[in-house]
């Protein structure tokens, strides 16, 4: 029988949020790329939440828009709701979330997958890797066609022999129903790498019209919208926007989760994956915080043209009949018609830790992972990985230099580092407590963090760079010019300060140590700088941070000074650690088992101590002087 | 770890009698020099002196005088680090070294990591690379005695107090970060004002073990010596001859020290730390059995046993059992009651147990000076597990406490400027990380772990 076999520079195995800012980078830097799923009607499907961004995970979101990628244009296309979170707290923790219609994000998303140059899309199971002498060359799918390929990224998400559970149903099926992956975890095995077992879930779906609004709070939308993305400013984005409702959950409620927790798959054993504890299911939550006598419940409309509405907060894999009881002992709920069971899926993922920092596996050449198949979870933390696997693919083909985003630079860099650094026993979710350097990682500044290394691989056109670097020079001037600015203690200025609330100067002072004042902001003092460049908000803000939050700033920079240091001592990949004297035991085991990139990876692996990174550096200088 | 910071640390064994050196390296040392060094010639202060050359001065302090002593400068690269070195030479004395470099870290050094000046030498190119090894076995054995000496000093309650410190500032930052993570669920509002009175709180428990670490009473410094022997053998008057006060009760009746007593004393420049101990017999008396207990312990905690035995009684079963204990520790035998009738004699006892002895009389203080001497031979001998690391460690501990402190006080200033609820967590981390540092621990996943066991989050 003859089959088909095809040539290409890179294969991406999955469509989801990974699969799409990997397939589209790879792409976009000129290499025939082909695309796998399991359904095409279903690319960039969002099976559980109907939001984009959200605490961190915006962040992640503006950082794949700032690098060049689509999610945050995706988003922005198809919104019905848009919220900055956060807003009365530091601009480090701002944080943008938005409703999606998530019919109208994948139809966008297939759009744009389906019109971009060198981008093939292809619905098949792949259910083997060909690997050579520790070198990628391929995929074979089920019906047994071959696709070779200089670099294959995994982005399989929770299809990877996927099953999903309420109660003591269980199917063998992907999320909504779609098919399961069955074939690929055997072939990752025989090439030697290790799987775990997750598992995570998701609410039911009810109808709208079964549902009564007028017993739950309203939750709308932003007046004013951030975009997502840097290209949009809020004029090309705003459109009317759909609410959202709050209600709880009561001690009827729980009554009825704690009489069936005997009948969950959680408590009788039928799940063996682990779960996260950041989303837990509201069996868990009524288990684990018995004290609490209500939870709040959140009801997402799915999108402008279906009666779905997404129930957050109440994820659950207890059977149907309990689900239904439950789900109508909230209030509003009473008369709830279900359209979807709420259920939790298990799935295999990789043991993130064989993976270098660049997302490709450290014992084959060529084959990247990235997304939910890492041990994350999430839209946003698989598509900050996708697009950093297709550009590291795309770099090694073409023999660049791979990128590696630290933690000093990017959320998707302390995400990575997390997952290749520590063990991970449970579905790793982005937080901001994670940042070490989160005043410097905001959202507002995620274009003038990376912006410039998506150029220089080039994803970013030469003219949004230019805008950058116009936007950084102004930045520059304006707080230069506020600085020196001096504002006397004039009869306006005295009178313009007590109507803020503003202590009265007794001498003169610059603009900026006014715009420091917690009671004053820059957009207030227009009335008393006769100076003022009509400057974009982009510019403006930026320069009103940097100068209200100047101290807490400059020390975290002088702290991320040592910490780069650190992290550009790199350890050569063929370092033998047990000829390294005096490491101990436990480190030498640790470093063996991780092997990270340079000194200040090694430092953040638990069981290696500060003295165990000095001798390893004194090891390393003294080979370096051979 | 890092190279940019002025580092200082005692660099020679502590005594009484000899000179003892400080030595600073960093790009800082002679600013910090400058600080604390009173040069008796004006024209001879640090930033003036060439390079090689020692000036004679004053330590100060507040304005109050310290110590006489010389100054040398060495200029980097051409100092033992390659870094700016200043040595300071006192005249000694535990007590004024630990003085005078409690000051140089007050004016702006950190206390140098073990095998921090070899280390900082050798990525200078001051040790030649073939000696890696030996540099590396030096970082290595360094750091394994500090964190064992550091461990030792840390008393279970001193550890106790500073986990719950850490604990109560934890929770705090993990509510921060749940509000910031989960904002619908978890409100800040209102919470300033909470937080302002835990960290007073938790600040006003940090600054009384660091009142307490000045006068050395919780970080406890010295040798561990226990006093160990049979009830009734003279172990309290031992003691108390050598405190040389009435600290221990001693009576005649058998078994009337109850628990250990603890003291610290410095003899020949050496500091002991004196544990006294219940006398060991097989005994019914409850209370008894526990001091028992702790004397047994007391001998696997310390370097160094001083055996009480008594001369003028013949050895029993208590002996032999203590005996057994004391095989594999460095002890020295102290034969009680030479004042009265020997009937047990230095042969005799040492056929059991193979160490020193020394004949001594507590009542007619006689023995006194050999045991002084044989502890200043044991001691610069280096017998004994110990050197100028449990100092440095000490002053580690302390600065760990400042900091910490200093960081509670940046959280009051963010506080007091309305800042918003997340820098608060900037500074309460940095304050649970030194804390962290005297336990050796760091933060890890304790912070992800505190916001989920605590706190409901997420949809």
């Amino acid at each position: 029988m003859a089959h088909i076999t095809e040539n290409y520079d890179v294969v991406v195995i999955g469509a989801g949020h990974a699969g799409c800012e990997a397939a589209l980078a790879a792409a976009r830097l000129g290499m025939e790329t082909i695309m796998f799923t399991v359904s095409i009607s279903n690319i960039a499907l969002m099976p559980c939440n109907p939001n984009i961004g959200g605490s961190s995970k915006g962040h992640l979101v503006k950082e794949i828009d700032a690098l060049g990628g689509e999610m945050g244009k995706n988003i922005d296309k198809t919104f019905i709701q848009s919220k900055m979170l956060n807003k009365s707290k530091g601009p480090a923790v701002h944080s943008l979330r938005a409703q999606a219609d998530k019919e109208a994000y994948q139809r966008e998303m297939t759009k744009v997958v389906f019109n971009t140059e060198h981008l093939t899309v292809r619905q098949a199971e792949v259910t083997e890797l060909i690997v050579e002498d520790k070198v990628i060359k391929g995929v074979k799918t089920y019906s047994g066609a071959t696709y070779y390929a200089k670099a294959v990224i995994m982005t399989t998400g929770t299809y990877l022999k996927a099953r999903c559970i309420y109660g003591d149903v269980s199917h063998a099926t992907g999320p909504n129903g779609l098919p399961a992956a069955v074939g690929l975890s055997q072939s990752l095995l025989d090439n030697g790498i290790e799987l775990y077992r997750f598992k995570t879930g998701t609410p039911a779906r009810i109808d709208k019209n079964s549902i009564d609004f007028s017993k739950m709070e309203e939750q709308k939308g932003d007046e004013e919208i951030v975009p997502f993305s840097f290209t949009n400013t809020e004029e090309d984005i705003k459109r009317d926007q759909i609410s959202c409702w709050l209600t709880y959950t009561n001690e009827e409620t729980h009554d009825i989760i704690r009489a069936n927790l005997h009948r969950s798959p959680l408590f009788s054993g039928a799940i063996e994956g682990t779960g996260p504890r950041y989303c837990p299911s509201i069996e868990d939550k009524v288990v684990k915080f018995s004290d609490k006598n209500k939870h709040q419940v959140f009801i997402e409309p799915e999108g402008e043209n279906t009666n779905e509405m997404y129930i957050g907060g109440m994820s659950s894999s207890l059977p149907e009949d309990v689900q239904y009881a439950m789900y109508r002992s909230v209030k509003g709920l009473e008369n709830a018609k279900i359209v979807r069971n709420a259920y939790a899926i298990e799935y295999d993922c990789i043991n993130p830790m064989q993976l270098r920092s660049t997302l490709e596996f450290k014992t084959i050449s060529g084959l990247y992972s990235a997304g939910q198949i890492n041990g994350s979870s999430g839209y946003e933390e698989a598509g900050g990985q996708g697009i950093l696997a297709g550009i590291n693919a795309a770099m090694k083909i073409q023999g660049r230099e791979e990128i590696v985003l630290d933690r000093s630079q990017a959320y998707i860099g302390v995400l990575i580092d997390d997952l290749v650094t520590k063990e991970t026993h449970e579905p790793y979710r982005m937080m901001t407590s994670r940042a070490e350097y989160r005043l410097i990682l905001r959202q507002d500044n995620a274009d003038l963090r990376l912006t410039k290394i998506g150029h220089d691989v080039g994803l970013i056109s030469d003219e949004r760079y230019e805008h950058l670097l116009w936007k950084e020079k102004m930045i520059e001037q304006e707080t230069e010019r506020v600085s020196t600015k001096m504002i006397g203690a004039n009869k306006k200025v005295q009178a313009f300060l007590e109507a803020h609330e503003s202590t009265p100067l007794k001498t003169a002072l610059s603009l900026a140590d006014l715009i420091r004042r917690p009671e004053l902001s820059y957009d207030v003092l227009e009335e008393i700088d006769d100076e003022r460049p009509g400057l974009p908000k982009e510019v403006t803000d930026q320069v009103e941070i940097n100068l209200k939050y100047d101290g807490y700033i400059k020390r975290q920079m002088k702290q991320v000074e040592q910490f780069k240091k650190m992290e550009e001592k790199l350890i050569p990949e063929d370092i033998v650690y047990e000829e390294v004297g005096s490491l101990r035991i436990e480190a030498v085991q640790k470093l063996n088992k991780f092997r990270p990139r340079s000194i200040g990876q090694a430092s953040r692996i638990s069981g290696v101590s500060p003295a165990d990174v000095s001798v390893l550096l004194v090891y390393l200088t003294s080979q370096r002087g051979k | 770890m890092f190279m940019e910071d002025t580092i200082a640390a005692i660099s020679t064994a502590m005594s009484d009698g000899g000179i003892g050196i400080i030595r600073i390296s960093g790009p800082d040392a002679v600013k910090i020099g400058n600080q604390v060094f009173q040069p008796a010639n004006k024209n001879k202060s640090l930033d003036k002196m060439p390079t090689y050359t020692a000036a004679y001065g004053k330590i100060h302090k507040d304005g109050k005088i310290i110590d006489e002593c010389i100054a040398l400068f060495m200029k980097g690269p051409k100092s033992y680090t390659g870094e700016d070195v200043v040595e300071i030479d006192c005249h000694g004395g535990v007590v004024v070294v630990k003085k005078v470099l409690e000051t140089i870290i007050e004016a702006g050094a950190r206390p140098a990591e073990p095998g921090e000046f070899t280390k900082r030498a050798f990525f200078n190119g001051r040790i030649d690379l073939s000696q890696a090894e030996a540099v590396m076995d030096l970082i290595y054995s360094k750091n394994e005695f500090a964190m064992e000496s550091s461990l030792k000093q840390l008393s279970g309650s001193l550890k106790n107090k500073i986990n719950s410190i850490r604990d109560k500032i934890l929770y705090e930052i993990a509510f921060i970060e749940s509000a910031l993570d989960d904002p619908e669920h978890i409100s800040l509002d209102g919470y300033s004002d909470k937080l302002y009175e835990v960290v007073k709180e938790q600040k006003a428990e940090i600054d009384g073990l660091l009142s307490t670490a000045d006068n050395g009473r919780i970080l406890k410094e010295g040798i561990k010596t226990a006093i160990v022997g049979k009830p009734n053998a003279g172990k309290s008057s031992l003691l108390n001859l050598l405190v040389g006060e009435e600290r221990a009760i001693v009576t005649d009746i058998a078994g009337t020290t109850r628990d250990t007593l603890e003291e610290s004393i410095l003899i020949k420049g050496i500091p002991l730390q004196m544990i006294d101990t219940a006398g060991i017999r097989k005994t019914d008396d409850i209370v008894e059995k526990i001091g028992i207990e702790k004397a047994k312990n007391a001998i696997e905690k310390a370097d160094l046993v001083l055996y009480v035995a008594d001369s003028s009684s013949n050895l029993d079963d208590s002996d032999f059992e203590i005996m057994d204990y004391l095989k594999e520790k460095k002890t020295i035998i102290i034969l009680n009651k030479s004042d009265l009738d020997k009937v047990v004699g230095e042969e005799e006892i040492k056929e059991y147990l193979h160490k020193d002895v020394i004949t001594f009389s507590a009542k007619e203080e006689t023995g006194l000076d050999e045991l002084y001497e044989k502890l200043e031979s044991l001691f610069f001998e280096g017998k004994l597990n110990f050197n100028d690391e449990i100092y440095i460690t000490n002053m580690r501990h302390k600065n760990s406490l400042k900091q910490a402190s200093d960081s509670l006080n940046m959280v009051f200033g963010s506080i007091e400027m309305g800042m918003p609820e997340d820098f608060f967590s900037i500074d309460l981390t940095d304050a649970y990380e030194h804390l962290g540092y005297i336990l050796g621990e760091s933060m890890g996943e304790d912070l992800v772990n505190k916001i989920f066991s605590e706190f409901c989050m997420g949809k």
